[in-house]
């Protein structure tokens, strides 16, 4: 038998398959079914962990996806480590390497536990109050200290070994939970043929039913009433049934995210599949069947090991055939407490019953569980706990009329059962947007108006008798059709609400846990009302109750009802706090999905890039495209790339992958009309055949784009558009088109992708492409600078625009994708004769700097205006309106004193400005000095041999000559302002 | 994450669309007979109402037209789409 | 002057993906974005359909035809196709106001067979792809995780054709190939 407290018979294991699991260096044995919880138990370990703030010793409180306390390490393999497991939730198999959490150096010996004595010290609103001042300790003291000391467990700290899958699914309903509410929803709903998704955290469904050995449904055993359901279920091809997967975030439009776990139970999981899978899930209905949450009682001690919730000892008695402990009291202020105490002796073991009701308050529980010989003492407060790693006994007490505590008694114990009553889980109801009911019979927050297609069902909506939650869930998945009422096995049902057990004891020295896993006492909730927080909001943050990773599922009515107590208001006063998702924790893993990696943005890819990245290219981010940024030879650094790459352009041949150029096709007889709409230039003369360097604004009048623009046609234009704006630019145009000009006879298509472009620049670049090229004659009066050619090259179709954004003769070479890498090819090997040199983006922006033409999004930030940057004789002024053009004469944009483009030389030719660098006048003026302005572009200039500099400058055009102060890492530059143009300023070289 | 009642394609995912900002602010067929103040009201003022607001949607990864729709801002209901040029279909709500 | 020896050579952007069973890149094809103002769109254009429902397809032999928008269509053949299509487009649509774009080479495709299919582009797309909601037949615009695509249903195998842009393509591809990697060691 695997564990000295296994039970000889019984439970939903699998006897025929042992596992082991190693838990902080132990091996320890179990079957096929167990929870790693129920394993520990077996093997008779209660102390799992330390507590949070006060390293106090921790058990295991529940048997389920709530609890607080019992949070492992669990190591799967290399890169598959993870910290915060429940223990309650996650399944015992071979392989398995478990670690307890938060002690050093052990578990049974931790430093951390002198918190616990000093714990005076640590109460609520610790942190704010401490570690205030001296205000230079918090930098290099506090929080140093405060992080290494804070946080459960240690985060992995390597790449994450496994894959994770993503799967957008739509239903018809949706039902969350599978227990018998959600199971009974699920038979009714799928009955017509709709598409259904189950869903429930667990391995298995059943939910209560699966801790359930006495109930019987419709004359059969409930256990073997669910287990039809289920194959009723499965044999429906409409239902998709998923375990093990939780439905924790509750979106607009019933937009249900749902976190599956597919291998972390498999011993050997197959590499193809995915560890964990998100579900984004459109429904067209929800019911919640999320069940409820049984309530800790609170009194001092009550955290110690072997003190668990009385439906967690029914779970592992029931089902998992493990004893929690032999010599069982069963502390409860309901009746559901007494199912656990019969179980749990029909099972073998000694137990003893205390109720803090009155008897005469009690229902027929009582007698059903003395019949059984089972004692029983009602109108009994629990004192404390003793024991400390494990628990000990009760110090119990009878109470008097008025609340007076009588004569205490120790109650020998290994094993406590404590229920204070029942919690609907609302988490997902109030995640829709639904507003809660306070409902006083249960004494307890249920759903009231739903906002979106959503019903709960059963224990979630307050109703815990077995019977009326299959009822229930018939009804919420079929509300048109009466369906029989199923009898089942009257439940135990019903419990007095109490705050905190009365106690004779120093209330000062006591320690009573409200939320186990933040380590809030009862104590530190009164002292946060008393202190004057008086919002549920507020004293949840002050105290931190409700806000560890168990989302206060086993604490929240605890703190509230005593925060009710202590203002002397009604519950439903209080109000309750904001539930959000997750419902529980979610690995990083999960929301990531498949996007990680080669797969976490598209890498976009020219059909050159392949030749580049042959060729030795370095490469940067432009938006998603990868551009070659130079192409260093041999050893040569990026600095020397550059400068060799810039040489042959000026004084040979370049050759550049301009692909990444936005295109959009504009065609139409209203082409040119609504070309001179979107753009500041005049569009109407220009000739078929011609280009144009136009310049677009948003309507507010600053620059929003630019680029070459060649006519084709009387009624066809291609436009090209910066890399990154191309998107924006066509998205621009169409909302123009379709919202304000919609008579207009025109269409937009993208082209970028269409063609491969390949810029040819430099005083050889005609004679290189000259013997490739038909159909169109290349000499410089047939064919002059700002025009545009169809013809062949290689004998592929070509768009042949002669431009140049360098300063030199140059050519664009618009084709086919397809044939973009081998018309490259073939330019490349006829350029060899004449130096050609393949050059990168870094080498075209020094290039354009040198002739001053400006890069949209480094010379513009959205704040920048045509005149600005010197560009305001392109505005054809006889337009009636153009986008832009009524913001040009607002008051800001024709205020003197604009920020305005210019050059700067620095004093130190051999000094590059860094980009960015702010500009002042005077470096002596006292401090605070206003910025004039700043660097736009700063490069090193082979062709000018030396440094040079574009910027915005507070009235830069007035103030040419002006030695100004830019910033330097350390200190101020001299540089002196020129116009924003350093080599070949008449612009000749392009003509040639 | 919204369902969207596109007029053209039906309900679909907010992942296709993209939002416009306050529908039916109109740009004047003069622009250069509006005065400074109107001008900068028509660029840069918009609603922000609790309640139902009118936006401009675009079906950017779907049918890639722009429409108007009706949606209450407190709860993310859509009320009502309708095609660019079409009428506000209710009155007032703002 | 066509004297390079290489100059009809193409380079697909799928020349090096490893595709899993069930994904397959399809060879180039002729492609038009052709627009026409939606009280136009009546009868067929050289064997392309104009007036069937927006987001739904129909083929005559092996020209196939996209309604993409109101106003929009897809138009897909043979690439040998390509001039002639041009030419019988502008001839059918004569005066009548409309666009004709070659995009033949913006676009990329990629054929997702199988039982499975469904799901693998659901790991990306958002729409229902049950068979009554996106039945064979249907065409439209839509996501693959950052990419946009086209996704088109051909056949109740079920087969689907998925367009992108042609940077899109290593990473659309890439995407379907991770997606089908449980159901391809699985079956
Ligand atoms: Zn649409």
């Amino acid at each position: 038998m695997a564990g000295v407290n296994r039970l000889p018979r019984g439970g939903r294991i699998d006897r025929a398959k042992p596992v082991s699991i190693s838990f902080n260096g132990q091996t320890l044995s179990g079957y096929a079914g167990d929870t790693v919880a129920s394993l520990l138990l077996a093997n008779g370990i209660h102390l799992v962990g330390r507590s949070f703030k006060y390293h106090r010793p921790r058990g295991i409180l529940s048997h389920g996806s709530d609890e607080p306390n019992a949070l492992l390490s669990i190591d799967r393999g290399p890169g598959k480590i993870d910290p915060n497991n429940r223990a309650t939730v996650a399944e015992a198999r071979g392989g398995l390497v478990t670690a307890s959490q938060n002690h050093w150096p052990s578990l049974n010996f931790d430093v951390g536990a002198i918190n616990d004595r000093l714990s005076p010290i640590f109460v609520a609103g610790f942190y704010y109050k401490t570690f205030m001042w001296p205000r230079r300790f918090w930098d290099r003291v506090y929080e140093p200290n405060i992080r290494a000391a804070a946080g459960l467990g240690k985060s992995p700290d390597g790449p994450d070994a496994d894959r994770y899958g993503n799967r957008h699914a739509h239903c018809d309903v949706l039902v969350v939970g599978a227990g018998p509410a959600g199971l009974a929803a699920a038979l009714a709903a799928s009955e017509g043929g709709k598409r259904i998704i189950l869903a429930d955290e667990q391995a298995e469904f059943g939910g209560s039913l699966l801790h359930d050995v006495t109930s019987t449904v419709d004359g059969t055993a409930a256990q073997d009433w669910a287990a039809q359901a289920i194959a009723m279920l499965k044999a429906r091809e409409n239902v998709t049934l998923l375990t093990r997967t939780t439905a924790f975030g509750y979106y607009n439009h019933n937009h249900v995210a749902m976190a599956e776990r597919i291998t972390d139970h498999l011993e050997n999981a197959p590499d193809h599949l995915p560890r964990e899978r998100l579900w984004q899930v459109r429904a067209g209905a929800v019911i919640l069947a999320t069940g409820s949450h049984e309530r800790p009682l609170v009194f001092a001690d009550n955290d110690r090991p072997g003190i668990m919730l009385a439906e967690s000892i029914r779970a592992f008695v029931n089902r998992y055939a493990v004893a929690p402990g032999r010599r069982i009291v069963i502390a409860t202020s309901g009746a559901s407490a007494y199912r656990a105490a019969a179980d749990a002796h029909a099972a073998g073991l000694a137990v003893t019953v205390v109720d803090i009701r009155l008897e005469a308050d009690c229902g027929p529980e009582v007698a059903f569980v003395r019949q059984k010989g089972i004692d029983v003492l009602t109108s009994h407060t629990v004192i404390a706990a003793t024991g400390r790693k494990r628990v000990t006994g009760l110090i119990v007490a009878p109470l008097g009329s008025e609340g007076r505590v009588g004569a205490r008694r120790t109650l020998a114990a290994d094993c406590v059962g404590m229920s204070g009553g029942w919690t609907p889980s609302v988490h997902l109801f109030s995640q829709s947007r639904g507003k809660l009911r306070f409902d006083d019979a249960i004494d307890a927050f249920v759903p009231g108006q739903s906002v979106q297609a959503e019903r709960s069902a059963g224990a979630a909506r307050g109703s815990y008798d077995l019977a009326d939650c299959i009822a229930d869930g018939f009804a919420a998945g079929d509300p048109l059709t009466a369906r029989p009422r199923l009898a089942a096995t009257p439940s135990l049902t019903g419990f007095q609400p109490v705050r905190i057990l009365p106690t004779d004891a120093d209330a000062t020295r006591v320690r009573a846990f409200v939320d186990f896993q933040n380590d809030v006492t009862a104590k530190d909730i009164g002292l946060a009302v008393r202190e004057g927080f008086e919002s549920v909001e507020h004293v949840k943050r002050y105290t931190t109750t409700g806000m560890a990773t168990d989302q206060g599922k086993t604490s929240n009515m605890n703190a509230l009802g005593l925060m009710a107590g202590i203002q002397g208001k009604a519950l439903p006063a209080v109000g309750t706090t904001t539930f959000r998702p997750p419902y529980t924790p979610v690995t990083f893993g999960t929301l990531v999905g498949p996007a990680k990696n080669a797969l976490f943005d598209p890498a976009r890819i020219t059909p050159i890039h392949g030749w580049a990245k042959e060729h030795g290219a370095e490469f940067e981010n432009v938006g998603l495209w990868k551009r070659a940024w130079y192409f260093p030879q041999g050893r040569e650094t990026m600095h020397e790339a550059v400068a060799r790459e810039c040489k042959a352009v000026r004084e040979g041949v370049g050759i550049f992958d301009a692909s990444t150029l936005g295109k959009i096709e504009v065609v139409g007889p209203d082409a040119a009309e609504f070309m001179n709409r979107i753009y500041i230039n005049a569009w109407t003369k220009l000739k078929p055949g011609a280009c144009r360097y136009g310049l677009m604004l948003k309507e507010d009048g600053f620059i929003m784009d630019d680029g070459v623009v060649a006519r084709l046609a009387e009624d066809r234009f291609h436009v090209t558009t910066t890399t990154g704006g191309a998107a924006r630019v066509l998205q621009h145009m169409e909302d123009y088109l379709q919202t304000e000009w919609p008579d207009l006879r025109v269409f937009l298509t993208s082209i970028t992708e269409q063609y491969a472009v390949i810029a040819l620049q430099g005083p050889k670049a005609r004679e290189v492409i000259a013997p490739l090229v038909s159909d169109i004659d290349l000499s410089g009066e047939a064919f002059p600078h700002m025009t545009v050619r169809t013809g062949f090259i290689c004998g592929v179709p070509t768009r042949l625009f002669r431009v140049s954004f360098t300063g030199e003769l140059g050519f664009e070479i618009n084709v086919p994708s397809d044939h973009g890498r081998a018309v490259w090819e073939a330019i490349y090997e006829r350029g060899r004769a004449f130096g050609i040199t393949p050059y990168g983006t870094e080498t075209m922006h020094v290039l354009r700097a040198e002739r001053g033409f400006i890069i949209v999004g480094q010379e513009t930030d959205g704040t920048v205006t045509p005149d600005d940057v010197g560009l305001g004789g392109m505005i054809a002024k006889a337009k009636p309106d153009f986008v832009g053009k009524r913001s040009l004469a607002r008051p800001d944009i024709v205020a003197a004193g604009r920020k305005q483009l210019i050059g700067l030389v620095t004093d130190d030719p051999s000094l590059v400005l860094d980009e960015g660098a702010q500009i002042i006048d005077d470096r002596h003026r006292p401090v605070p000095i206003k910025a004039l302005g700043h660097v736009t572009s700063s490069y090193w200039s082979a062709a000018c041999g030396r440094s040079i500099a574009l910027a915005l400058v507070a009235g830069g055009r007035e103030r040419m000559g002006e030695t100004l102060y830019v910033t330097t890492p350390d200190s101020f530059a001299a540089a002196r302002v020129t116009a924003p143009v350093f080599f070949d300023e008449k612009g000749a070289r392009v003509h040639a | 994450m919204l369902l969207i009642p596109c007029p053209y394609c039906g309900e679909r995912p907010e992942l296709e669309f993209r939002c416009g900002g306050e529908a039916h602010i109109a740009r004047a067929a003069d622009p250069s007979a509006v005065d400074d103040g109107a001008w900068s009201e028509f660029l840069f003022s918009r609603g922000n109402p609790k309640g139902l607001y009118a936006e401009r949607w675009n079906h950017a990864h779907g049918c890639q037209r722009w429409f108007n729709a009706i949606r209450d801002t407190a709860s993310d209901r859509f009320v009502e789409s309708y095609k660019m040029g079409e009428k506000r279909p209710l009155p007032g709500g703002e | 002057m066509l004297e390079t020896p290489n100059a009809a050579r193409r380079v697909s952007a799928f020349a090096d993906a490893v595709s899993p069973a069930g994904i397959r890149p399809l060879p180039g094809a002729a492609r038009f974005a052709l627009r026409l103002r939606e009280a136009d769109a009546t009868g067929e254009a050289a064997g392309f359909r104009l007036d069937q429902p927006l987001n739904t397809f129909a083929a005559q032999g092996d020209r196939l035809s996209l309604r993409l928008g109101p106003n929009e269509w897809l138009l897909i053949g043979p690439e040998a196709d390509a001039d002639a299509i041009a030419a019988e487009i502008a001839a059918a649509l004569g005066t009548r106001f409309h666009t004709l774009v070659d995009i033949g080479h913006r676009n990329v495709a990629i054929e997702v067979k199988g039982p499975h299919a469904a799901d693998i582009l659901n790991a990306g797309c958002p729409l229902d792809l049950f068979d009554a909601r996106f039945p064979t037949g249907t065409a439209t615009r839509t996501l693959l995780g950052k990419a946009e695509i086209v996704l088109m249903r051909l056949d109740d195998a079920p087969t689907y054709r998925v367009e992108c842009w042609r940077s899109f393509a290593t990473y659309v591809h890439d995407f379907l190939t991770e997606a089908a990697q449980e159901f391809d060691a699985g079956t």
